[in-house]
């Protein structure tokens, strides 16, 4: 029930996002089409805002693209005159998801390993240098670490292209690029829960009645353990899945990051509230999501 | 057992799904699938925003509308001059005002349908047609009635001076002698687009494949932000001649990427200087890989006289001569561009610049001595606009703070710095929000008129606010005359009066074209004023092809 509510109040709450983005763009200085080349006459540059309809009320073209919105037409770009932003979306949304799910995937995969591991040696030089290891990954941000990355494994050894997006051996150091934040800010929430919860009394009375050390780990503590990664991992998806500007941009990949940043440069208004909606809709459809792995993992959570 | 498999147990799906994910996921991101490399991959700048001819505006655009589309004419690879295209031949009448272009026997759309002198007409019309909305329709206006039919003054197209007298000949009517009328002919916007195929796909033809095409090459693949790939079009009349069959048009946003990709040998060719890092130029300026050349472009300031102290040709005068340019160029720029004393860059067709103001400190504190500020005493804050330069190199923001120095040192005025976004400098610039502007004109075609009819009092790229009836006279009369060297004089009374007695702009420096390219392998690239290099002429050799 609670999450039925949940998803109806989706609604009128991309309605309102997409109004506020409307707007917002609109108002900022220059439109689509100011360029240091000024049309011939001013005849010409009447007949761009006709044709994209910017010589209408605001109002009038916020209920228009509503309109289209309904039938799930998000309207063409102005910037990319032979493309709808359906088009782009569309052409761009698989490569930002599967890049940013390789890196949740890669996040994952080591952070949670090493984050456990080191928690388990609480003390021990495993644990020092696994810390160490993470708080590496949390503070070479990417613009550093994706020109390091090609200069060695692309440009030194080869074993990786150095750009573009052609075959999995291409998405091999964006990944990397990406992930490696992720993968360090994984592993400290896990080796922090870890910590946490195998100081808590019903760990104490687990072994108390002589089970054995590895199934207390990973049967009793890790379930636990793992919620604070699991509260990340929702905006750490989101955060991914939208937050690949840099590495789009080094690597040169056709996603939708670039045109995320740029659109608003160059006002290109459609392309903006299109991409707005988008991650709108990500965002809160993965916090729904992560509320209701809660649920399903800790026993002692319930919405009504 | 793994670590995986184990924690199963207490969630018991969640996990398991997750994993499950991986497989699929590679799978995704290899989905594009690997292509055998072209014969030809050029780093062809940022993403191409249309490649239909009409729409076009963009140097990226452009050079890839040329290789799919072609008008009467076109550019020679050497020279960059109009040679003959769609039109084997023409001629002009003795007043230059009406010209008769033949097409050749046997031109074909590539899949197969005969181009006519009605195709040549359509897509005239289609550029002026309001409904298209073309940014470049201007460039038809020296056709009788065309601007009036874009304006909407008229409404039957067949008024407009361009018709076809058979299915060969096209006859064109101009309003005044014109005499880079077939410079206009090589250019994209007038490029011939088939009728049949727009008129059954609408908005949606340049999405529709096989695109038909009149040009040396075919459109195969455009995926936005990814590639272009270009295969020869082998119904182009002159396809014999067309030398690599599969070129790649990358769009690279970054030019460290641009050169990464060139170094390990994803790219045969970097067009621009935008694309190659600025900060690495005096280690690829030695590389036998760097070519350079004089180029049709021109940076310069604008000073908005509107208002004072800039409405005082004898300040802007002063602005003018307390710039050290060739510090500018050599400390800055560092690739090899001229300083500009004068608008049009030295070198275009039918024409002698004009001299403009040199480096004269003395006289510059003179200037502003009479003007009423003697040592800048009384001189009011101004600000000096510029806009953040593409491929988030900066040199429009070192530029100006050399000149605030410059200024401040040579004249004793204070010039504050004022940074905006592409977009709303482009306002600010419109609305004469600023007092001095950086500013960039590139030329459209080999004439001075391309930059000298900027500064008319009615252009819209003026902005200015410098009204002069003097220059409008001489650009007026120049561009009546059919005689080049009276023309030529002409224009040049006028540039005097822009860069010398008026100096509503500061011309800085001229451009330089730049390809990044390995001589030995890269053949068919020739230096030229437009700095066009139509890509059927260009190929690699050592693919076993040549």
């Amino acid at each position: 029930m609670y999450f039925l509510k949940r998803i109806l109040f989706l609604v009128p709450l991309l309605v309102l996002i997409s109004f506020l983005a409307f707007v917002l763009v609109h108002a900022l200085p220059g439109g689509p089409f100011d360029r240091e080349r000024a049309p011939a006459s001013p005849d010409i540059e009447r007949h761009l805002l006709a044709k994209y309809h910017l010589d209408e009320p605001i109002l009038k073209q916020y209920g228009r693209y509503l309109n289209g919105l309904l039938h799930g037409d998000f309207g063409p770009s102005m910037k990319y005159r032979n493309h709808s932003v359906s088009d782009i979306i569309a052409a761009g949304l698989p490569v930002s998801l599967s890049l940013g799910a390789l890196a949740f995937c890669f996040a994952m995969g080591v952070g949670l390993p090493l984050g456990f591991f080191t928690a388990v040696h609480k003390g021990h030089w495993q644990d020092y240098l696994g810390s160490l290891a993470a708080a590496v990954g949390i503070c070479v941000p990417s613009l550093v670490l994706g020109p390091l990355l090609i200069m060695l494994l692309a440009i030194k050894w080869r074993w990786f292209p150095v750009a573009l997006w052609a075959s999995p051996w291409h998405a091999v150091l964006p990944t990397l690029t990406l992930g490696l934040y992720f993968a360090g800010r994984v592993a400290r929430l896990m080796h922090e829960g870890m910590l946490a919860t195998l100081h808590s009394e019903f760990i104490t009375t687990a072994r108390a009645k002589g089970l054995s050390e590895t199934s207390i780990l990973l049967k009793h503590a890790f379930r636990l353990a793992v919620l604070p990664v699991l509260s990340y991992s929702g905006p750490m998806l989101a955060d991914l899945l939208t937050g690949t500007f840099v590495v789009e941009n080094l690597f040169q990949i056709p996603g939708l990051g670039v045109f995320t940043v740029n659109s608003s440069l160059n006002a290109d208004y459609t392309m903006v509230v299109g991409l707005v909606l988008l991650y709108a809709v990500l965002l809160l459809v993965l916090n729904l999501a992560v509320d209701f792995t809660h649920c399903l993992l800790d026993p002692r959570v319930r919405y009504d | 057992m793994s670590l995986a498999s184990r924690i199963r147990e207490p969630s018991p799906g969640a996990w398991r799904r997750l994993w499950s994910l991986w497989p699929g996921l590679l799978l995704l991101a290899g989905c594009t699938g690997s292509e055998p490399r072209a014969d030809l991959v050029i780093i062809n700048g940022p993403d191409p925003e249309t490649l239909d001819p009409a729409l076009g505006t963009g140097l990226e655009d452009l050079r890839v509308i040329g290789a799919l589309f072609e008008g009467l004419a076109r550019n020679d690879p050497v020279t960059a001059l109009p040679i003959p295209g769609l039109a084997e031949s023409w001629e002009v009448s003795p007043d230059g005002r009406v010209y008769t272009f033949h097409l050749r026997d046997h031109l074909w759309w590539s899949p197969g349908q005969p181009i006519t002198a009605n195709d040549v007409i359509y897509s005239w019309r289609r550029v002026l047609d309001p409904r298209t909305a073309s940014e470049y329709a201007g460039q038809l206006f020296y056709i009788k009635n065309g601007e009036a039919y874009n304006s909407g003054k008229i409404q039957d197209p067949s008024l407009i001076g361009a018709q076809a007298l058979d299915a060969r000949t096209v006859r064109v009517e101009l309003n005044h002698p014109t005499a880079f009328f077939l410079d206009l002919c090589a250019f994209q916007t007038l490029a011939v687009v088939p009728r049949h195929f727009i008129e059954k796909y609408g908005e949606d033809w340049m999405r529709t494949r096989p695109l038909p095409t009149s040009g040396p090459y075919l459109l195969q693949q455009w995926r936005l932000n990814d590639k272009i790939r270009l295969v020869k079009n082998p119904f182009y009349w002159d396809a014999a001649h067309t030398r690599s069959a599969v070129v790649d048009c990358l769009p690279i946003s970054a030019p460290n990427t641009a050169l990464n990709l060139y170094q390990t040998g994803g790219a045969d060719i970097i067009w621009d200087r935008d694309n190659i890092p600025n900060e690495l130029m005096d280690v690829l300026s030695r590389r036998p890989d760097y070519h350079t050349f004089p180029y049709q472009g021109t940076y310069f300031l604008r000073c908005n006289t509107t208002h004072p102290p800039f409405n005082d040709s004898r300040v802007r005068q002063a602005l003018a001569l307390a710039i050290d340019k060739h510090r500018l160029v050599e400390k800055i720029l560092r690739g090899g561009e001229p300083v500009a004393d004068h608008l049009v860059p030295d070198g275009t067709a039918h024409y002698l610049p004009a001299t403009g103001l040199g480096y004269d400190p003395p006289r510059a504190r003179r200037l502003l001595a009479q003007a009423g500020y003697p040592g800048g005493k009384g001189f009011p804050h101004c600000n000096y606009l510029f806009d953040s330069a593409s491929g988030g190199e900066k040199i429009h923001e070192k530029v100006a703070v050399e000149l605030k120095q410059m200024w401040r040192d040579q004249l004793g005025i204070q010039v504050d710095l004022k940074q905006m976004e592409k977009q709303a400098y482009q306002v600010a610039q419109n609305h004469f929000d600023y007092d001095i502007s950086r500013s960039t004109w590139i030329g459209d075609y080999n004439d001075p008129n391309t930059f000298l009819d900027l500064f008319r009092s009615d252009n819209g790229n003026n902005r200015t606010g410098w009204k002069n009836a003097a220059y409008d006279a001489y650009m007026e009369d120049a561009n009546r005359q059919v005689d080049l060297t009276r023309r030529a004089a002409l224009l040049r009374e006028a540039e005097t009066i822009l860069v010398s007695e008026e100096a509503p702009i500061i011309p800085i420096y001229f451009y330089v074209g730049f390809t990044y390219y390995n001589p030995a392998r890269i053949k068919g690239i020739y230096p030229n004023l437009l700095d066009d290099h139509p890509l059927n002429a260009v190929w690699k050799t050592g693919l076993g092809k040549d």
